[in-house]
């Protein structure tokens, strides 16, 4: 243990606490910027430095431990006018129209400059603008980017692909796309999590509301909307829900009250994306095609796009089965088109994701009778969702749980946990159960490939059906997935079933989600997801009646020859990434 | 009035030349791998801030070749604005009345011809495309990469044995490197910004001195693979150290009677005392290398036999054979080479020179180990005969300074012309040419005959070190590529069209140093490994203490002493001593921890892992 004094108190730590950990836990918040706990300990933005008594400079708290006997002062005349100088200077290179900006009123550097009181900048504004491509799903916009280089530490130290990195030297240092590409010829996953981690809005998706807003407006159009399970769990985050209040049906109903004609549940598809998916890979099993490489799972777009670039080899070994947003997409501009007795150039689907991977895979083309053009028209993240519903001003309080409209209502707890990282291997196996033993197992019976803490990041199970082990892996997390690949490529590991979701914790930590600096939520949003299953009257995707339905009336069996046309995919039929 | 006053600077210049000095340092700190065309641009704000304003093509003409590389850098320039840059750059060297401008015009006009790419890449992709690389200046200027701010935190804390094990992680050679190495690594230590570079080496020695034995770390699990090395250098001891620690059985074949190569039989035992080589060897042996002394390659053995009986072949024979006058008389009695002469001492054959006069041809550092060793063996007189001035010569500073404390002669500006031998056909003295200094060409200042007349040296030793030169007629023949006297590996280390064959160190890149052969071990070994089919990892599990948090106040860098010059040419004990605890502790308390303050800690301060 480590006794030092904090602006006057006393205080007993462990060896190796940071002063800035130190400091929290006796109430003082010494600001920080840049700082991201053991992803960007780099002390790059200088905001959180503090004064050892007895030095002449000061020292920064967020990558310096303590020492026994030191005496800090975490706002000390120095400290402050040095602080206060440090948040000008950034400010002179940070477009500072807030009133214009996605993170206003999210903003770490917005919160420090009005807590420091700083209501001039004395130094003259020198705002970096570089091009960049405004139909690409991701945004960078270079006069907000502070240099904190957490983009750049993300994408390397969680994705491992460094897409970001620090470009020319000296006076001219900037970010950029690494490897002097554009972000159209890099191998970009779209996870969006460098977008989750910029403090400021330098980073952002694309805004797609307004597409959606002319969509409603046009009277020709039929606005159909689907919602993916992970929104649930982070919406009301954006206004101060708590999950009890924040429920699917008041998105439901908020999607109504903006002028959407239908809405439903993605939780239908993922349930479809199971009976393909887990028919596809008891096929691939049985023919022994699972004995040196596994399957993959194939509803993560960010995962496609990685593979594709990282390991275009491993590609046939993806499942064929569309996810489940492009699932939906395809049967509301088919099966549920003919339902209403409407053409499918008519549709506009829309899709209210956790994600940004989405809005590039939603360029995916759809070719179904005579109609060409896509599955999905327009993909909004939940943030987008929540921004649009300020915009119309819709209030959470007068919402009310509405049902999704009917003919693809039913969705099963299997379904629902779609969002967390090892639900789609949960509802698969509880599925393929079902498929080899002809009875269903103890809804709960594959917990243990779920997640036992945010830090989870790969996860093995074997599991037991009659004479057959199933050898499962679930990674979350690109850098985990590149981790379970290189053992799987080098022999050391064998798997018959893999689950891969491009963000840690899964679709509820997605890139699309409501932004908290600092705080990785996946893991709790994760635990909501299962509380809607356990609770949920249908525990498994092959007992959704919809999902009969759909099969008896239009689609046949799984793997038919429709359902190969509508719900499957060539993961070949586009280019990853986009050659120069 | 007074008719004259003296002149006392005024404060501000006493500042602004305090400040020039800064400036040199920091130039000489500058980390490597910076935007060429950046820093032009920087050159060229100090140049014209230089400009005394009468003549135009500086004055005017240098402001203009700032906007247009500002131009550039802003990617705002076309092809045609270096065209206009380099005729206005060409225009002003020509027509400037003064240094400040042709030569600052001449500099821009260098970087545009010499950095074209770089302009070119502006242009074309509208970025820079430079990244900084080399974020710990020491680390990446070492060619074997140790972790130096991690073992001078170490000496700073007294854990002397961690250090060497540390050091170990990247050069199995502590010790001897602690005496010998040159220390590239100081070259662009960012503590020159302070005030001046931290005595690397002398901290490394330091470690070695203090450490007593340390073990080395666990071999891996026998892979069951066998693994030759021809050469038992610092180049193949280094490669079967690692090799061994891999879990391959290495079996080292040395020429010679006992290992290390130019470390036992080049550097004189006052550099590198032999006992304390020993220390190094005795470590990698430990591993289990095994060892077979008194063994040529292409004479007792053959690289086809060898290849035959084992699973890799690894060629580190050095460069131990010697360059020639080329003069008649070159084989007389008396006229030996360096390698010759300094091999003689280290097999305790050494000639007795008891009142003779010798002359050592060549300037560089084995040209220096000659004469201090031919002191030491009772020579009444002895000099260098070199055709260049002090200043051209390649050996280290301190050896020249060592050589003139113990009385050697430095006869500069002379040609070797002919040896004159004695009626008994042996050498009686050497014949120059006197030269004078001349045009730079390439950046090295040329010699041409001063027109004098020939000088005569007397000697009855004649020693000539002008260089080393490397067997290599066995490996030719064997199909090995050779091509300029070198056998030319690729850049792994291997051969095309010869797997399982490896070539590093001197024998493959020309006579280097110690640490450039460790560098070069390391990369075959892990290649090595690879061709084996293993992935073994070297790593190192000691902790590195968090830096001190001290204000870093100007400090003068701690040198090592020397024995006194009359007392040590009486024997070939160490003339080096290591500095005091207090001084190490100083002296490491000055490292600026570059792993941890700047780019450092942002991308990848520490290769914990090769």
């Amino acid at each position: 243990m480590v006794t030092l004094t904090i602006d006057h108190q006393v205080i007993t730590v462990p060896e190796g606490t940071t002063i800035l950990d130190a400091a929290a836990q006796i109430g003082i918040p010494i600001p920080k910027l840049c700082y991201l706990k053991e992803i960007n300990e780099i002390a790059a933005c200088r905001v959180c430095a503090v004064e050892l008594e007895g030095k002449q400079r000061l020292i920064t708290s967020c990558n310096n431990v303590v020492e026994e006997g030191m005496v800090i002062y975490t706002n000390s005349p120095k400290v402050r006018a040095h602080r206060r100088n440090t948040v000008q200077l950034i400010l002179s290179q940070h477009d500072c129209k807030c009133a214009t900006c996605v993170r206003s009123g999210n903003c770490s550097l917005q919160k420090i400059a009005n807590d420091l009181n700083i209501y001039d900048i004395p130094f003259g504004e020198r705002i970096e603008r570089q091009p960049w491509d405004k139909t690409f799903p991701l945004i960078r916009n270079s006069a907000k980017c502070i240099k904190c280089m957490r983009c750049v530490q993300v994408c390397d130290k969680i994705q491992s692909l460094n897409v970001w990195d620090l470009e020319g030297t000296g006076s001219r240092s900037t970010i950029n796309v690494s490897k002097s590409r554009t972000i159209n010829e890099a191998d970009c996953s779209l996870c969006g999590q460098c977008i989750t981690h910029c403090p400021v809005g330098a980073l952002h998706e694309r805004d797609d509301t307004e597409k959606v807003w002319d969509a409603i407006a046009d009277s020709k159009k039929i606005v159909v909307a689907q919602v993916a399970p992970a929104v649930r769990t982070a919406w009301g985050e954006a206004f101060g829900l708590s999950p009890e209040q924040a429920t699917v049906g008041k998105i439901m109903d908020a999607l109504k009250k903006m002028g959407v004609d239908y809405v439903f549940d993605t939780t239908f598809s993922a349930d479809l994306t199971i009976m393909e998916e887990a028919n596809e890979f008891l096929e691939r099993y049985k023919k022994g095609e699972t004995k040196l490489r596994p399957m993959f799972t194939s509803c993560c777009p960010g995962w496609i796009r990685f593979i594709k670039s990282q390991y275009p080899h491993l590609v046939p070994q993806v499942s064929t089965a569309k996810s489940p947003q492009q699932m939906f997409g395809s049967v509301m501009k088919s099966y549920f088109a003919q339902s209403i007795g409407v053409k499918p150039e008519d549709i506009f689907t829309l899709s209210i994701m956790p994600c940004v991977a989405k809005k590039g895979e939603s360029n995916m083309e759809l070719f179904y009778g005579e109609y060409a053009g896509h599955d999905i028209d327009a993909v909004l993240t939940t943030r987008e969702f929540t921004r649009m519903m300020r915009s119309a001003h819709i209030h959470p309080d007068v919402l009310t749980d509405r049902l999704s409209d009917s003919l693809m209502r039913e969705g099963s707890g299997a379904g629902v946990i779609f969002g967390a990282t090892g639900g789609v291997m949960e509802a698969a196996l509880r599925t393929a159960y079902f498929l080899v033993m002809g009875t269903n197992p103890e809804p709960e019976a594959f917990r243990v490939v779920r997640a036992q803490s945010q830090e989870t990041g790969i996860t093995e199970a074997e599991v037991q059906m009659g004479d057959a082990v199933i050898r499962a892996a679930i990674a979350s997390g690109l850098g985990n997935t590149r981790k379970l690949i290189e053992k799987i490529e080098r022999g050391e590991a064998r798997y018959d079933f893999v689950e891969i979701m491009a963000c840690p914790g899964g679709c509820v930590g997605g890139g699309g989600q409501p932004i908290h600096d600092g705080e990785e939520r996946a893991f709790i949003r994760g635990k909501n997801l299962y509380f809607l299953d356990e609770h949920a009257s249908i525990r498994f995707s092959h007992e959704n009646p919809d999902i009969h339905k759909l099969y008896e009336s239009y689609l046949g069996s799984p793997l038919s020859h429709k359902a190969h046309q509508l719900l499957h995919t060539d993961h070949n039929a586009w280019q990853m990434p986009k050659k120069r | 009035m007074s008719r004259l006053e003296i002149p006392t600077p005024s404060k501000s210049q006493l500042v602004i030349e305090g400040l020039y000095k800064d400036l040199e340092r920091r130039i000489e700190a500058s980390p490597p791998g910076l935007c060429p065309v950046d820093i032009t641009r920087a050159f060229l704000e100090l140049c014209h801030a230089q400009t005394c304003g009468k003549c135009a093509p500086c004055r005017i003409g240098l402001l203009q070749l700032k906007h247009l590389i500002t131009n550039v850098l802003n990617g705002e320039a076309t092809m045609e604005t270096l065209e206009l840059m380099q005729q206005t750059a060409q225009s002003i060297m020509e027509t400037s009345d003064c240094a400040i401008g042709y030569e600052a015009a001449h500099m821009v006009y260098k970087s545009l011809i010499g950095c074209r790419e770089d302009y070119e890449q502006h242009i074309q992709v509208g970025r820079c495309t430079c990244t900084y690389h080399q974020p710990v200046p020491c680390v990446a200027l070492c060619p074997a990469h140790v972790d130096v701010p991690g073992y001078i935190a170490l000496v700073a804390a007294g854990r002397y044995e961690d250090a060497i094990r540390l050091i170990r992680k990247d050069n199995p050679f502590p010790t001897t490197c602690g005496f010998i190495c040159e220390n590239p690594c100081e070259a662009r230590c960012r503590r020159n910004m302070v005030d001046d570079a931290v005595n690397i080496r002398g901290l490394k020695r330091m470690a070695a001195d203090y450490a007593g034995k340390v073990p080395p770390p666990p071999c891996a699990e026998s892979t069951g693979k066998r693994v030759a090395v021809v050469g038992g250098g610092p180049s193949g001891l280094s490669a079967a150290y690692y090799l061994q620690l891999m879990g391959h059985q290495v079996t080292v074949y040395e020429m010679l009677p006992k290992l290390g190569g130019m470390l036992r039989y080049g550097i004189p035992n006052y550099r590198l005392p032999k006992e304390r080589l020993e220390d190094d060897i005795n470590a990698i042996l430990e591993t289990g290398v095994q060892v077979e002394c008194g063994v040529r390659i292409g004479q007792d053995i053959t690289i086809q036999e060898l290849r035959a009986n084992y699973d890799a072949v690894l060629i580190t024979i050095g460069a131990s054979t010697d360059k020639k006058l080329d003069l008649e008389n070159e084989n007389a009695p008396g006229v030996i080479s360096a390698v010759q002469f300094l091999q003689m001492v280290g097999k305790n054959e050494a000639m007795d020179l008891t009142g003779q006069e010798v002359a050592v041809v060549g300037g560089g550092n084995v040209s220096m180990d000659a004469v201090r060793t031919a002191v030491r063996l009772g020579a009444k007189k002895v000099s260098i005969v070199y055709r260049r001035r002090v200043a051209d010569m390649t050996a280290l500073p301190a050896e020249i300074e060592g050589a003139i404390a113990e009385g050697v002669e430095v006869r500069t500006l002379q040609a070797p012309e002919r040896i004159e031998l004695d009626e008994q056909g042996a050498v009686k003295g050497l014949w120059t040419v006197p030269q004078m200094i001349s045009k730079i060409k390439d950046g090295r200042a040329s010699v041409v005959p001063s027109g004098e007349e020939s000088v005569f040296i007397p000697c009855t030793t004649l020693i000539v070190a002008i260089g080393q030169s490397i067997e290599t007629e066995h490996f030719k023949n064997a199909g090995v590529p050779v091509e300029r006297g070198k056998i030319m590996a690729e850049k792994f280390g291997g051969f095309a069209n010869i797997p399982g064959v490896f070539a590093g160190g001197d024998c493959a890149t020309g006579p280097a140093t110690v640490i450039r052969a460790v560098a070069a071990a390391k990369v075959v070994a892990a290649n090595i490994d690879e061709y084996l089919g293993f992935n073994h990892k070297i790593t190192c599990d000691v902790e590195i203490p968090d830096p001190d948090l001290s204000d870093r106040s100007a400090c003068g860098r701690v040198q090592l002493g020397e024995r006194e010059a009359g007392e040590r040419i009486h024997d070939f004990n160490g003339v080096e001593q290591c500095m005091s605890e207090k001084e190490a502790c100083q002296e490491a308390g000055r490292c600026l921890r570059c792993d941890h303050f700047g780019f450092g800690l942002f991308k990848g301060g520490r290769e914990k892992v090769w």
